[in-house]
């Protein structure tokens, strides 16, 4: 499976991430050598192994389903490129 | 009595008891160091008045008695962890200026048993890296050379600021996470102690994350002894990290007898890798003859997928660190593009990110979107979940048989030139974590200890792999070999 110009430019999209135009091949052909290198993968028999969600089979814990914290608007703003009257700020969305 | 930043954490805390030193006058010592050591770049954020502040509350704490061990002691810590109000910007450019509302559950442990905070140090962008060339902050350096040479050496990553700063007594220890081998791998590049403890054993809460079902913190420190201090403080059961376990932490140093007779030490076939420099082989041979010596039983033994455990982590990390960092999009903390006319909320996002993260970064994200994307999920993502699935069964497996720790080196390599290995292919530098990313794939506690020094004089380290959760054991196997083997070396001051 090799990685074209334009999976690249996919990827990059799907990612948010902007890389220019000129870039895209040179970034293809790192996705195709660390893809190769995953491809090994291919090697394993895993016929009924099930995928691993945790290293510990604990139950999750439960808690309480209450309000436990809350009222720290200032706080919750405080590193925001862009905060006004109580909001985070970005461009507009909606015409 | 001068060179107080030179001691461990176990000789200072004794000191301290004894009223023999003061912990204003330790983090003193620690503070004029790193204020001489600007050429390592390993603090990148210093705090000298939060270390004061600390350190008088120490003292007023040790002179009422019933100090916890690590009350008073000075400690550097990594750049992932929050730390309320001080720039926490795990060493990338999108989190510049970003200081957190709150601690973390493992600083906050720290500052709770009074330990002090002398600064931010150094690492990869994000804990993905493992030379320190990643950072933001540009790289840390090491303070060993390779015999009469200046060239700088890689002090190892991605907690290479934690490993220098400890390695030339910067500081008495400092905090270190371990995603793939970052704590492992600089500790042995560095002749220090590291300890990744069982996956769970430390809240991850606070932690910058990276891939959250492999990444821990752990202790880097100048003794096995230190590790065990340090470690115990830093561990628990915290409400706030769904996956931290409720289990009792033990006091780990009260289990360094040093004793480890009759104990089983595995031996991985697998990990005799092709190519893998002579001194590594005889490091290895002779960290078996001092297990022997102590009374200690070899068991040749097979971990038949180790091969494929690297392959796998660069699927599931990269897949996971696309998804934790989705949250840098310019909007809620860090770095947000300046936009031009008519751009709307894609295009801040997309600059912003262009921007703000390094390049291994966008690699890894990019490559964790790739395998998580529509058509691929299952090939990727789902197989490689398959294979770690493997990966843990060899561990349960040679447990099972009795096994009671493993013994591997900890890096293919003694530490390497910065900029050495930048011409290289990634999947290069990948492995270096050749010997240490089973263990985070399997959730395992390892402990790398330096055991020896390479022609050029550099340190090399061994690993050993203990069972979940018993990491007093390991520590206890660790302390045997360190006594075994007596590394003293330190590097020459040259900064």
């Amino acid at each position: 499976m090799s990685i074209d110009k334009d999976t690249a430019a996919r990827v990059a999209k799907l990612a948010r991430i902007k890389v220019e135009e000129d870039a895209l091949p040179a970034l293809a052909q790192e996705f195709n050598t660390i893809l190769g290198f995953i491809e090994q993968l291919n090697e394993v028999d895993v016929d009924g192994v099930e995928p691993m969600t945790s290293v510990t089979p604990q139950r999750l814990k439960r808690r309480e389903d209450v309000v436990t914290d809350g009222n720290q608007q200032d706080k919750v703003l405080k590193n925001a490129p862009d905060a006004r009257e109580g909001f985070f700020a970005v461009p507009k969305v909606v015409e | 009595m001068s060179d107080l930043n030179k001691l461990g954490l176990a000789e200072a805390r004794d000191m301290l008891r004894k009223g023999e030193t003061t912990s204003v006058e330790l983090t003193e010592a620690c503070l004029k160091a790193i204020d001489e050591a600007d050429a390592l770049n390993t603090f990148v954020h210093k705090t000298p008045e939060i270390a004061m502040e600390r350190a008088k509350a120490a003292d007023v704490r040790i002179s009422e008695g019933d100090a916890p061990s690590m009350c008073g002691l000075p400690v550097g810590i990594k750049d992932l962890f929050c730390t309320k109000g001080v720039d926490s910007q795990a060493a990338s450019r999108i989190l510049e200026g970003f200081k957190p509302e709150y601690e973390s559950t493992v600083s906050q442990q720290l500052a709770d048993a009074g330990a002090v905070m002398l600064g931010k140090l150094n690492m990869d962008e994000f804990a993905m890296g493992s030379s320190n060339e990643t950072s933001a902050y540009g790289n840390a350096i090491s303070p060993w050379r390779r015999g009469n040479e200046d060239t700088p050496l890689t002090p190892g990553g991605s907690s290479g600021g934690s490993a220098s700063a400890v390695a030339a007594d910067l500081c008495l220890a400092a905090t270190g996470t371990d995603t793939g081998g970052s704590i492992r791998q600089p500790a042995a590049f560095t002749g220090t102690v590291g300890i990744k403890p069982t996956y769970g054993r430390c809240s991850r809460w606070g932690i910058v994350a990276f891939a959250s079902s492999l990444d821990q913190a752990g202790p880097m420190t100048k003794s096995v002894r230190d590790a065990a201090i340090m470690l115990e403080t830093m561990c628990g059961h915290d409400p706030k990290d769904s996956t931290s376990a409720d289990l009792a932490v033990p006091n780990f140093e009260a289990m360094l007898t040093g004793d480890i007779k009759g104990k089983k030490i595995g031996i991985p076939k697998e990990y005799h890798m092709d190519g893998m420099p002579e001194e590594i082989e005889s490091l290895w041979a002779e960290g078996r003859a001092m297990m022997k010596a102590a009374g200690a039983e070899l068991v040749d033994i097979s971990l038949p997928h180790t091969k494929y455990a690297l392959p796998a982590y660069y699927v599931i990390a990269p897949a996971e660190a696309s998804s934790n960092l989705a949250r840098y999009d310019g909007v809620r903390f860090g770095h947000r593009a300046s936009l031009a006319a008519g751009d709307g909320i894609t295009e801040m996002y997309e600059k912003t990110r262009a921007e703000g993260f390094g390049h291994e970064v966008q690699r890894r994200v990019m490559i964790g979107t790739y395998v998580l994307s529509a058509g691929f999920y299952d090939a990727y993502y789902n197989r490689a979940r398959r294979v770690r699935a493997l990966i843990k069964k060899d561990f349960d497996d040679v447990f099972a048989a009795g096994i009671d720790a493993i013994l591997t080196p900890a890096t293919p390599s003694a530490a390497f030139g910065l900029g050495e290995m930048s011409d290289e292919d990634p999947v290069k530098m990948y492995l270096n974590d050749v010997f240490t990313v089973t263990v985070n794939l399997a959730g395992l506690p390892g402990i790398s200890v330096p055991t020896g020094l390479d022609h050029q004089g550099l340190p090399l380290g061994l690993q050993l792999i203990g069972r979940p959760w018993e990491e007093g054991d390991l520590l206890n196997t660790a302390y045997a070999l360190e006594s075994a083997a007596g590394f003293v070396a330190k590097p020459g001051k040259w900064w």
